[in-house]
């Protein structure tokens, strides 16, 4: 295929769908591409470990906090059209049984990778099988060679195009000089030479243009913007799993993770314990779903039992957990509202834990659990 | 009459997620009024409406659930 270009015809109006994740990275990516004269429209993906606005949405502190979604804004200041696509469910394969191994957490970054631009290639194949030339030509990723150390390598960045199934439709114009022309360079639908060669985890090159184009409002998350590539998530997340004694999740799983101080007294039951109002708000739209104790005597927070109470002695020891987290924690007595999904309450009297009883290996969080197999590799041993 | 899509207890970015889907399978003209309880979705949703051309007509938020009411206007 070659660009068509006659002295009666216009020329083809090439189109870029771009992999916008709200960050400096994907917004400087667009920008170089529109600048030859590219149509350029964003996806973002949604795979329910997004950190943005969920802990601000849900914590009153936070309220204050500036709301946006950066996403949405980059494809205003940009002036693209914004596909906001729903992958939670799709994406669980990912994180649970990821064939390219985690990163220093839970973090499956390089499938993470390869699965969206596979999403996005399935978007271009699509669009083309409708509207042909009208539909798009090729994707880009503001992707830079040595930015991040599991995904973004010299190695994996042709493992990406290779693997997601775009190949030589994948254009990452921030670091394109590292690279072998792609299929929009060679057509010539870009001009290779106003691409970059940025290499390395210095922002430097990226801020300098930015300037350039009058960039001035952006997002650098430092971590990335990925709930997995938080430590602490992670390991909330590795105790769900061995509590389970398997891999595997729902959406309303991930986004309690988000939430509260979690607690596992007792291998068959965690608490979800609020430490602020908004976090309260938010738990009690899942008293339908699990257990709570609420303090009924004195202020508390509402406390989520993630798991099953196996006696009387549990839920009294439980009671007593969440009595410790409440204004009467030096009172004789505090008495709690134990409530079942289905609505069905009863009170309990209890006396508060004493500080040094709440022992620190309780708190999910602090440490990295073992995890069990993938599910893979569960079913193929036995 | 505007058609009334319940999005509480969504976080975001699921409250613009499922209005961009819901305004997908409507028409010009139509009118959307979302309900939910992520304020952010005040911010969020406007900005897809400036994005996609689709015209919002007023948001409001009154005992921790906030509205906007769009008019759908497809390119």
């Amino acid at each position: 295929m070659s660009q068509s270009s006659t002295s009666h015809q216009q020329p083809v109006q090439r189109k870029a769908l771009a992999l916008v994740s709200g960050g400096l990275d994907s917004m400087l990516a667009v920008r170089v591409i529109q600048e030859q004269g590219i149509h350029v429209e964003g996806v973002n993906f949604y795979t329910g470990f997004c950190v943005e606005g969920h802990t601000q949405a849900i914590r009153e502190r936070d309220k204050n906090k500036n709301k946006r979604n950066n996403a949405l804004w980059v494809a205003e200041q940009l002036g693209i059209k914004l596909h906001i696509v729903d992958i939670s469910e799709e994406y669980k394969d990912v994180v649970l049984n990821p064939k390219h191994g985690y990163g220093a957490h839970l973090n499956p970054c390089l499938d993470c990778k390869i699965f969206m631009v596979n999403q996005a290639t399935l978007m271009l194949n699509k669009a083309r099988e409708m509207a042909g030339d009208e539909g798009f030509d090729f994707i880009i990723t503001g992707e830079v060679i040595g930015q991040r150390p599991k995904s973004q390598l010299k190695w994996t960045m042709p493992v990406i195009a290779r693997e997601s199934g775009a190949d030589d439709r994948l254009l990452r114009p921030l670091s394109a000089l590292n690279l072998d022309p792609t299929l929009p360079e060679r057509e010539g639908w870009v001009d290779r030479e106003k691409l970059y060669g940025f290499s390395g985890r210095n922002r430097t090159p990226q801020m300098e243009l930015a300037k350039k184009f009058g960039l001035t409002d952006f997002a650098q998350p430092a971590g990335g913007c990925c709930f997995l590539t938080h430590e602490a998530y992670s390991n909330k997340l590795a105790d769900l799993w061995q509590a389970r004694r398997k891999r595997d999740y729902e959406l309303d799983d991930i986004m309690l993770l988000k939430v509260g101080r979690h607690l596992r007294p007792r291998p068959h039951f965690k608490l979800i314990v609020s430490r602020e109002e908004g976090e309260n708000n938010f738990l009690q739209g899942y008293r339908y779903q699990f257990p709570s104790l609420e303090v009924v005597s004195h202020g508390g927070p509402l406390t989520l039992v993630d798991g099953e109470f196996e006696s009387d002695e549990d839920l009294a020891f439980a009671a007593r957990i969440v009595a410790r987290f409440s204004q009467g924690r030096r009172a004789g007595e505090v008495v709690l509202a134990y409530r079942e999904p289905n609505g069905v309450t009863r009170e309990i009297t209890v006396k508060p834990l004493r500080p040094d009883e709440i022992k620190r290996e309780w708190h999910v969080g602090e440490h990295r659990p073992e995890i069990p197999p993938a599910p893979e590799e569960a079913s193929s041993h036995g | 009459m505007a058609e009334e899509l319940n999005v509480r207890r969504l976080l975001c970015p699921l409250p613009v997620i499922r209005t961009q889907n819901k305004i997908n399978t409507m028409t010009s003209g139509e009118e959307l009024l979302v309900v939910g309880t992520d304020p952010g979705m005040l911010n969020d949703i406007p900005a897809w409406c400036r994005i996609n051309g689709h015209q919002v007509l007023d948001t409001s938020s009154q005992d921790g659930e906030y509205r906007v009411h769009i008019k759908v206007q497809h390119s």
